[in-house]
């Protein structure tokens, strides 16, 4: 049946979706609340995924190698802050980002370095079996992500918007130099927001690596992870969600029913050139926030 | 006191040259970091313990000691140019180069050939390399990318109790998007039309992580087959995929790049029942293998950091690559004599491999890769490639070794020459001449 198929491509591609988007939260998180395009993302995602490996290969049980490697993380986040950041305060933009570039490529080699070249694979124990509804195929993998994630922008959204420290991330955001003035620790703001950053790069790095393999490759994910954040704004945590979504679903469907008519393959550019049409319209995405500057 | 010094180093100084015209450099463009750093790692640490075991065990080949340098290239084609400028001329100058790399080997095929170093390229491309009256210098040895799809859907065939069998059935192929994914294209679509089955293809995106959409159409499609030509992060996500979908991992045969022990585990239970082709079966109960253990690893020289992953894949194949180069130079002593041989005699030597049944046993080395036999001609020496699956620990071998079908192969390889020769203006070598 036509209708089915469309169907199943359509809530594959929204489930698909939500996986890019648990890779954009951790962009969103640190550009929000530093205004720094972490380029390290996936370096991160890598270095979270191949710990947890390698500590639970080590033989120690699943939820204590999920906290050993949170606080791994956490304890990653806070070195970040302290030696590559914290020196480039009131730095312009690019400086940060290119300081990221130059982190991206440490944290790859001591990934590798401290736990080695060797593909993992990892089960959390859900199988990625598909169930049957009414003819469409739906992955009980992809519903437990979604859930996951779901979970985790709800949670994260809440700490924004109504949280004292999460406004102080809001407002740091904004301006550095007017956050301090007012007795904002940037420094300490910085530290946790990388800290949250490590931690959703652990949770992406599970569900990815569970479904991937813990490999190198999970550094490509990001690649997915850039139209999302175009689309919904670098900004918004529920942008990163709606991106994901509509990224997913679009460039599935474009693939199934534009790929033939294109020679096929062209979900690599086409959720490119779907934001970059949002963008026409929104400039700063779906959900960013509109710049106004007085001259 | 300071001329003395100066004379005394020049001496030292030609000692150790003439110790190293002496030996044979054999450079090792190797990736042990990076994105494909688990299998590289494994290859040319398996290269590397058959050198060491070959100088231990003979003292080296014919008295020659063999002599090595490692060089990085993370699989990146610049890198890997960088690697090969920088070891070509080394230590009294390359053997031979294998990048295991396609990217790599294009990007330097025309350089080797000016500077007269042969390029293994033992079970990739370029497939047309075949043919020496064109590619001098260059080596497919033991299957090139175009035998080995002419295997599979020979495999696919024997599957399905005799290739008559294979009329009416329906096949996807699902290839990597890029120019390695997409080289095997013309050589199916002419087994379609051989064996009358349906064929479609089907483009993942490199690098290949996401494959939802694909999956759903090979789901909707229904085919008896799917033939997976992938590379890296594909080969688990297709496995994976495929599960989501339902669709049999029995029926989805790969070729070699998606048959080492990492593609398979990265992909969990979703690999089982996978099968890959393979030009090198793993394992250790390989004479040659026990003994590189015993002997290497036994004196503590071994390259592995754990020698647990002596007998995978990647090892076993490293094991082969270097054995070929060994056996090249070898053939090439005997007519040069027991020396430091050139490039270009190394290359004589590759062009005059003969490991038949009896040179694989005294080798210990028995069905562990096919007998090959190289010439001026043919620079593949074999042609044959076998099938293993996927256990869920292990691969097992499923069939046993299927020879190219050369009916379609071979007016293929003509074809690419004739245009190669015509782009580049060269003329064929006349191979009963250089007898």
């Amino acid at each position: 049946m036509e209708w089915q198929f469309f169907l199943e491509v359509l809530v594959g591609g929204l489930l698909a979706g939500v996986m890019y988007s648990l890779v954009a939260l951790g962009f969103v998180l640190i550009y929000k609340a530093s205004g720094v395009f972490n380029f390290a993302q996936g370096a991160m995602v890598l270095f979270a995924a191949l710990s947890f490996v390698s500590i639970q290969d080590m033989g120690v049980p699943f939820w204590l190698a999920l906290l050993l490697t949170l606080v791994l993380m956490v304890l990653l986040g806070v070195g970040i802050e302290r030696v590559v950041l914290r020196p480039l305060v009131n730095q312009p933009p690019i400086t940060l980002f290119m300081a990221t570039i130059g982190l991206s490529f440490f944290l790859e080699g001591l990934a590798q370095m401290v736990w080695g070249t060797n593909v993992h694979g990892l089960e959390l124990g859900i199988a990625d079996e598909p169930f049957d509804v009414g003819g469409v195929f739906i992955s009980k993998f992809d519903l437990f992500a979604a859930a996951v994630c779901g979970t985790l922008v709800a949670t994260l959204a809440l700490f924004f918007s109504k949280t004292k420290l999460g406004r102080a991330l809001r407002a740091v955001a904004d301006d550095h130099q007017a956050a301090m003035s007012v007795g904002i620790p940037l420094k300490h703001i910085w530290a946790i927001v990388w800290g949250v950053a490590g931690f959703v790069a652990l949770v992406a790095g599970l569900l990815w690596g569970s479904r991937l393999g813990v490999q190198f490759a999970l550094t490509l994910v990001v690649l997915k992870a850039l139209p999302v954040l175009i689309l919904g704004g670098f900004t918004s945590i529920p942008g990163a969600i709606v991106g994901g979504l509509i990224i997913g679903a679009g460039e599935k469907l474009a693939e199934v029913y534009l790929g033939p008519f294109l020679s096929g393959g062209i979900e690599n550019w086409f959720p490119y050139m779907l934001a970059l049409l949002f963008l026409l319209v929104r400039p700063e995405g779906l959900f960013g926030e509109k710049h106004i500057e007085r001259v | 006191m300071k001329q003395t010094l100066i004379a005394a180093s020049l001496v030292l100084a030609t000692i150790a040259g003439s110790a190293l015209a002496a030996d044979q450099f054999i450079p090792i463009p190797s990736y042990r970091v990076g994105p494909y750093a688990s299998g590289g790692a494994k290859f040319y640490g398996g290269m590397i313990d058959y050198l060491n075991y070959v100088n231990m065990k003979e003292g080296g080949v014919g008295g020659v000691k063999l002599t090595y340098e490692e060089c990085e290239t993370e699989y990146k084609n610049d890198r890997g140019v960088e690697c090969y400028e920088r070891l070509k001329a080394k230590n009294g100058g390359a053997s031979a180069f294998n990048f295991m790399s396609t990217g790599i080997t294009y990007a330097v095929m025309d350089r080797a050939e000016k500077d007269q170093i042969p390029l293994m390229t033992m079970g990739f491309g370029r497939a047309d390399a075949q043919d020496g009256r064109a590619f001098k210098y260059t080596f497919p040895l033991i299957t090139s990318y175009w035998s080995q799809a002419t295997a599979k859907i020979q495999f696919i065939g024997q599957r399905l109790g005799g290739m008559d069998k294979l009329r009416g059935k329906k096949i996807v192929n699902l290839y990597h998007g890029s120019a390695y994914g997409k080289e095997t294209i013309p050589v199916l679509d002419a087994m379609a039309t051989k064996h009358g089955f349906e064929l479609k293809h089907i483009e993942v995106p490199a690098p290949g992580t996401e494959q939802q959409s694909q999956w759903l159409d090979i789901r909707r499609e229904q085919p008896d087959f799917v033939v997976l030509r992938s590379w890296g992060v594909m080969t688990p996500a297709a496995l994976k995929s495929a599960q989501r979908v339902g669709y049999p991992r029995e029926q989805i045969v790969s070729n070699w790049w998606g048959g080492s022990e990492e593609d398979a585990i990265a992909a969990g239970d979703a690999a089982k029942g996978y099968i890959a082709g393979s030009f090198a079966l793993d394992g250790k109960q390989f004479p040659l293998i026990q003994d590189i253990e015993k002997v290497v690893y036994g004196a503590g020289k071994g390259n592995l950091s754990d020698k647990g992953y002596i007998g995978t894949v990647n090892y076993n194949r490293g094991v082969v690559s270097g054995l070929l180069m060994v056996e090249a130079i070898r053939a090439a002593q005997k007519k040069y004599g027991a020396k430091t041989l050139t490039g270009d005699q190394v290359r004589w030597g590759m062009e005059n491999i003969n490991i038949d049944a009896k040179r694989q046993k005294a080798l210990g080395v028995s069905d562990m890769f096919p007998q090959v036999r190289t010439s001026c001609q043919n620079h593949e020496g074999s042609g044959y490639t076998r099938f293993m699956q996927w256990d869920g620990k292990d691969w097992k071998p499923v069939s046993g070794w299927i020879k190219a079908d050369t009916s379609i192969t071979q007016p293929l390889i003509k074809a690419s020459v004739e245009k190669y020769v015509k782009e580049k203006g060269i003329t064929l070598r006349n191979c009963n001449a250089e007898k």
